[in-house]
């Protein structure tokens, strides 16, 4: 059915709410990118199979869907129960008949498949009593691992489009605008710029064509917020850019995919398809003579296009190079015309605040950050997954209350935030509230949202290292200071590494780094210092530790380091197993021994040590003829 | 539209009439041709530049700028190995390090015998299950090196020295 005015949109909205009352109970299996990696697919069909063997959607109206990322893809694969609530991690085909037969029949739970508190110890039943979930308020993820991405009925009857109908029957394209700058909202992609001034720019300026952007271009490295976005409520980036573009009379849309998201791009290509159909997108949509249609680009895999002058040209065909932005894309963007570019997770609030008022969306938040946030909290902590908070949320509560602390209970020592061009903050700013002023001032920024724990076994010299790698790689070449300086850099973080650092070298670092700040002309050019720049700022008696003493407080650092087996040792053999070398002999039950000689020193053997009889120390301080059979062997 | 990747793959003419022949079209294009022909020869090249009317030189430095395309064939299973923040602090160095003793050969190569290609990228977006390694279209998550030779479908890493 075609909606194409107010009653029949409410109408369609019923009927996908009365299409649900038939089912008592829900499975919904989780088929983001973790939990499918993690086998959700052959669980979803067990329970169809199951389902249909025992004719049980007739009987008793029971339903399995697919839904996107529920976020907590530690414990993959997920299945909640609805209404319930009842929540089952790590999920197995062999598990299914048990679910249908003692939980979906008789209420009956499986302790073995409930989530456990690594704190308490204790098994958690519900799903919103996770602490994971507990503490979040979603937003931008609202529907996300409720509704099946593939089916508009679902979407529609969890309040998908209210806001464009909202938008389209009763409020002028002004009045949308003032509705966006009530609710404080800034770009979600890092920069935090005000979307009703972007809006509001492109609704002034002039031309036949104006195009309307979203950025899916997600290079961070260790964030994935749009990623799930796209893949599990499609239609909440959609209602945002139709009623975007109505705000700004544009005509014309495109999402710009990063390359690695297949998924992605398949489920945003069947909303699209979906929304057509039902006259939420393309001509006429719901029945006000309002045109907008998108197209889905997908991204070559270069990180610098996810910076909005780069994402354009690449649009275009050219090479994704920046361009200087005295000139506005709001006045001159995509094909010269008139531009609003945002992220996926700015679009996938905009519903939300039209529905709810900008008023409902600032009462969330800091002075100048409102709202909630998407972050994607990774690395070495308890609980990995996705996760959505108010501004001003502070890092001790996300990394403890939300993560659940750091894994194996080790100190925690840094938090990456921003990706490259964030940086690493320490514990002495683990009770700063994030928002955009405060990452900033403390030297990193807030990013795409990428949130990485560090240990104690993490290297900062290393961690910085990891980024000008990762710069020098995806630098576009434009400006020498970028081009050049990266490469420079780079050179004196490999020989810190490898004990080749010299005296001078963190004030070579400093001045080239003030040189790429001055000279680069887009943004990731400027901010690529920061990782460098943060870490040296927290973790200066660590560079020292490499210039110096020629070690590694970590023991990250190969050329840095080297191990042995200590006398607690109970010979177990596990090491002995995980060795890539063959380096570690001992028979069973005696004290198991490290040839320096054939070592690599690449840590597995501690990762694994359950009686931590492992121990490393500085490679300087071994006996010099151990220290000659290593550099023979190497 | 999109086509699932299990679809046959069509000719360069047929890519050809799917996007209007303009340099916008560009990378689409490009991007078709190297799902269909497993990378982008030379003379293909060519024949896009022509068609689209985009100098060869153009269509040259849009092949090389951007990291999805390839202009050596690929092995038949691509392995990737993600370096994404997560996973480099949560070893994905090892894995490569495994990667290579098994196969044979660096990253951004491929086996003599046009069976593996290893590549190297930087961040696939499933950090929760970091290190992640990605065989064909298979995501194994939380890989330990041990795993590795498993999850490549190859033999026992042999101890030549």
């Amino acid at each position: 059915m075609r909606i194409d005015s107010r009653e029949r949109f409410d109408a369609a909205v019923s009927e996908a709410l009365a299409g649900r009352e038939g089912h008592k109970t829900e499975i919904l299996v989780c088929c983001g990118t973790g939990c499918l990696a993690n086998g959700s697919q052959k669980v979803a069909e067990a329970f169809a199979q199951e389902v249909e063997k025992r004719g049980l959607e007739a009987g008793v109206g029971l339903f399995t869907k697919k839904t996107g990322c529920h976020g907590f893809c530690e414990k993959g694969p997920l299945v909640v129960l609805q209404p319930s609530g009842v929540l089952y991690t790590k999920v197995e085909p062999r598990h299914v008949p048990d679910i249908l037969d003692k939980t979906v029949a008789k209420g009956e739970l499986i302790p073995r498949l409930l989530y456990k508190d690594p704190t308490t110890k204790k098994p958690v039943e519900r799903y919103a009593e996770v602490p994971f979930y507990k503490n979040q308020t979603r937003i931008a993820m609202r529907n996300i691992g409720k509704i099946d991405p593939a089916d508009l009925g679902d979407a529609l009857a969890h309040g998908a489009y209210a806001g464009l109908a909202k938008a389209l029957f009763g409020m002028t394209p002004e009045q949308v605008i003032a509705e966006v700058e009530s609710s404080g909202l800034r770009g979600r992609g890092g920069a935090g710029f005000v979307t009703a001034r972007k809006w509001k720019a492109a609704r002034k300026a002039q031309g036949e064509r104006k195009f309307l952007l979203c950025n899916g271009d997600e290079g961070d490295p260790g964030a994935f917020k749009d990623r799930s976005i796209m893949e599990g409520d499609p239609h909440s980036v959609l209602e945002g850019m139709v009623i975007g573009a109505y705000a700004v009379s544009a005509h014309e849309g495109y999402i710009y995919v990063r390359d690695e998201y297949p998924l992605a791009v398949v489920h945003l290509t069947l909303a699209m398809e979906q929304a057509r159909q039902a006259g939420l997108l393309g001509r006429d949509i719901l029945g006000t003579g309002f045109d907008f249609d998108i197209c889905v680009s997908r991204g070559g895999g270069a990180f610098v296009c996810g910076e909005s002058s780069a994402l354009m040209r690449s649009l275009e065909g050219k090479t994704g190079e920046p361009r200087q932005k005295y000139v506005h894309a709001t006045e001159r963007g995509l094909f010269d015309c008139p531009t609003v570019l945002n992220n996926v997770e700015t679009w996938a609030d905009v519903g939300a605040i039209i529905q709810n008022g900008g008023a409902w969306f600032a009462a969330m938040g800091t002075e100048r950050s409102k709202g909630t946030k998407a972050f994607s909290l990774v690395g070495k902590v308890k609980n990995t997954g996705l996760i959505e908070l108010p501004m001003g949320t502070t890092l001790r509560h996300i990394i403890y209350d939300i993560g659940g602390g750091i894994l194996g209970d080790r100190p925690f020592k840094a938090v990456q935030t921003g990706g490259p061009s964030g940086g690493c903050l320490p514990e002495s700013h683990l009770d700063d509230p994030v928002d955009y002023e405060k990452l900033t001032e403390a030297g990193s920024m807030m990013g795409s949202g990428g949130m990485i724990v560090m240990d104690d076994r993490t290297c900062m010299v290393d961690v910085a290292r990891y980024f000008l790698r990762f710069l020098v790689e995806e630098s576009c070449g434009k400006c020498v200071p970028c081009r050049e300086g990266l490469k420079q850099m780079l050179a004196i973080y490999d020989d810190l590494v490898a004990g080749r650092g010299r005296p001078g070298d963190i004030e070579r670092i400093e001045r080239l780094s003030a040189g790429m700040q001055l000279g680069s002309l887009c943004e990731l050019g400027k901010s690529a210092p920061n990782p460098v720049l943060s870490t040296l700022r927290y973790f200066r008696e660590e560079y020292l530790a490499h210039i110096e003493q020629k070690a590694c407080p970590a023991g990250i650092c190969r050329d840095l380091t080297a191990y042995e087996i200590v006398e607690s040792c109970e010979g177990c053999g596990v090491c002995l197993k995980a060795c890539p070398a063959e380096a570690i002999a001992g028979e069973k039950k005696a004290l198991h021994v490290i040839h320096q000689g054939k070592c690599i020193s690449c840590g597995a053997c501690y990762e694994v040590c359950p009686t931590d009889a492992i121990r490393f120390f500085p490679k300087a301080e071994l006996a010099p003829a151990a220290a000659a059979s290593r550099g023979g062997a190497s | 539209m999109i086509e699932q990747s299990c679809a046959p793959m069509p000719p360069l003419e047929e890519i050809l009439e799917r996007y209007p022949r303009e340099e916008a079209s560009l990378i689409q294009v490009l991007q078709d041709v190297h799902r269909a022909y497993n990378y982008l020869p030379c003379d293909v090249l060519a024949k896009v530049s022509e068609s689209l009317g985009v100098p060869l030189a153009k269509v040259f430095s849009v092949s090389t700028f951007y990291k999805a395309f390839s202009l050596t064939p690929q092995g038949k299973v691509i392995i990737r190995v993600c370096t994404g923040t997560a996973c480099h602090i949560r070893g994905a160095t090892q894995l490569i390090d495994e990667a290579r003793r098994l196969l044979e050969i660096a990253p951004g190569e491929t086996t003599p015998d046009m069976g593996f290609t290893l590549k190297t990228v930087n961040c696939v977006g499933a950090c929760a299950m970091a290190p992640v390694l990605i065989v064909g279209e298979k995501v194994h998550g939380n890989t330990k090196p041990a795993k590795v030779a498993k999850a490549l479908g190859v033999e026992e890493r042999h101890h030549a020295h």
